[in-house]
């Protein structure tokens, strides 16, 4: 399955450890802030995992990538 | 305050349905708010939730085709059902923040109705089953804050609203009026944008399903409780019908705020004000676009008419700028403003306005460092998209819009050579205004 990278800009203070980890879907801008280049294909799903679980200020979330919108938000208020 | 003016003179009688000018009834005789009872005069009572019942009033805006008048445009009939729609009872949030340096307009409706602002926001509050309505207002404008606050006095002395109408001052920063903002804020927190999902509608102000209006939008919400939908589409053009407020500021001979239909073309409106048509004009604020004033003349100041220009009217905002004066000092004034008013919560707004914000002002000065333009082109494509909010978007699509309107004068900047007017001693009306420093630490 086809993930999507989610990143919470607010929470994200650019510790950059994700770009190391996942260096194919995501780079740095000059200010060292990730930018995220696509959605996650199954081969790099394991990396993009590790990725997730690396950042320090849980910036960074997967999703499937066929999710819409309205069931992300759903998602979210479950959770929260 | 600022002069007002109306696209149309005929003056309607008590309680009958008006022609012409709508919100601005009465304004060129008030110096100040009308009372609840001249109000009554001027626009008969609010129809009790009875006659419409609950839901009807949503029905009847999404009929009407009311679009927000804050900026966004959304349709405001959808919102409201939106939020109706969702389990559990409602708020109502009426932003009357108007932070937008270059927008008068929200200040000029308070100013002179209130009342009507307050009967939209009551009977939206009704419609979408909520119990009470917060007024944000910003807490630098303290006779403002007065003005509404005797306002909801005066209705609670009447018993009128069957809902609680609160009053907030809120700290004033660019993007404190941002919707996400006034959630946070209201709940305890700073008037800073919050990442969304959740959007209001769904979870906002105490976790309840939030409808989040401006304050000229909410009083055409009154208007159309009271005369319904078919009037409303007796003024603007199909696809955009109804009034809506504009604020003309710049190289203009009447400077102030207007009410013209909705669909009008920019060139006509521009004419109200006495416009310098031979300048360029910053079209929806300091989100906006510049554009030379020939180029889009014809167009209709809606969002589908400005699209094809890569513009929108926002909150109705025309900055004109005289033929002579320098729009990329003038976009560099913006870009330096806007950079400084960020929630500081993005890294990518954090540090890339200052950065294009510096690239600007080197522009300016005609002392680039390196090759500026290529720089800020690359530095667009990083920034937009990348925050919480809009904030990074909005001042990206201001500065790549004026390298694009004053393309010959960016270039000469960019050789050395500054153009003739960044040298020229304008007064301050020629400039786009920026705020002074108020309080800017404080958040909450």
């Amino acid at each position: 399955m086809t993930l999507r990278l989610r990143l919470d800009p607010i929470a994200c203070t650019g510790h950059a450890l994700c770009a190391d980890l996942l260096a194919e879907r995501i780079e740095l801008d000059e200010w060292g802030f990730p930018i995220i280049l696509g959605d996650v294909p199954p081969g790099l799903a394991a990396d993009a995992r590790r990725a997730v679980r690396a950042c320090p200020t849980l910036a960074l979330e997967l999703l499937p990538a066929q999710m819409t919108r309205e069931e992300g938000a759903r998602d979210h208020e479950r959770d929260s | 305050m600022s002069q007002l003016r109306e696209y149309a003179d005929e003056a309607a009688q008590p309680s009958e349905r008006p022609a012409g000018r709508r919100l601005t009834i009465g304004w060129q005789h008030a110096g100040r708010p009308a009372s609840l009872h001249e109000h009554h005069q001027r626009y008969g009572p609010l129809p009790g939730s009875g006659r419409r019942g609950r839901g009807g009033l949503v029905d009847a805006v999404a009929a009407a085709g009311l679009t927000g008048r804050g900026g966004a445009g959304f349709p405001t009939g959808t919102k409201m059902a939106a939020v109706a729609s969702r389990r559990g009872p409602a708020v109502v949030v009426a932003n009357g923040m108007e932070s937008e340096p270059a927008s008068e307009k929200d200040q000029a409706l308070l100013a002179r109705a209130p009342h009507l602002v307050l009967d939209g926001a009551a009977a939206a509050a009704q419609a979408v089953g909520a119990d009470t309505v917060h007024v944000c207002l910003d807490r630098s404008r303290t006779w403002q804050v007065d003005e509404v606050l005797r306002a909801v006095e005066e209705r609670q002395q009447a018993r009128l609203d069957p809902v609680r109408l609160l009053v907030h001052e809120l700290p004033r920063h660019y993007v404190a009026s941002e919707e996400t903002a006034l959630v946070r804020w209201l709940n305890g927190g700073e008037a800073k944008p919050m990442t969304t999902p959740p959007r209001p509608f769904e979870r906002g102000v105490q976790r309840r399903p939030t409808l989040i209006d401006n304050v000229e939008t909410l009083a055409h919400v009154a208007l159309i409780a009271r005369f319904g939908p078919d009037w409303f589409r007796t003024a603007g053009r199909p696809g955009s019908p109804g009034t809506m407020l504009v604020t003309m500021t710049g190289a203009v001979r009447d400077p102030g705020v207007y009410e013209i239909e909705a669909g009008s073309r920019i060139g006509d409106v521009l004419a109200l004000s006495g416009a310098d048509q031979s300048g360029s004009v910053l079209i929806g604020g300091y989100f906006g676009t510049w554009h030379a004033m020939a180029d889009i003349a014809q167009l209709p100041m809606t969002p589908a008419g400005l699209r094809p220009a890569g513009a929108a009217p926002g909150a109705g905002v025309l900055f004109a700028l005289p033929p002579a004066s320098c729009g990329i000092t003038a976009a560099a004034r913006i870009l330096d403003y806007l950079a400084r008013q960020g929630a500081q919560q993005c890294g990518p707004c954090m540090f890339g306005l200052p950065a294009i914000a510096d690239d600007f002002a080197q522009l300016a000065a005609g002392q680039p460092k390196g090759r500026p333009l290529q720089r800020l082109s690359r530095r667009f494509g990083v920034i937009a998209g990348r925050g919480a909010c809009r904030h990074p978007d909005g001042a990206v699509q201001m500065a790549a819009s004026a390298l694009t309107a004053f393309a010959a004068d960016a270039r000469a900047h960019a050789a050395g050579r500054p153009c003739l007017g960044a040298h020229s001693r304008r007064p301050d009306s020629a400039q786009p205004p920026i705020p002074r420093p108020w309080a800017e630490e404080e958040w909450r």
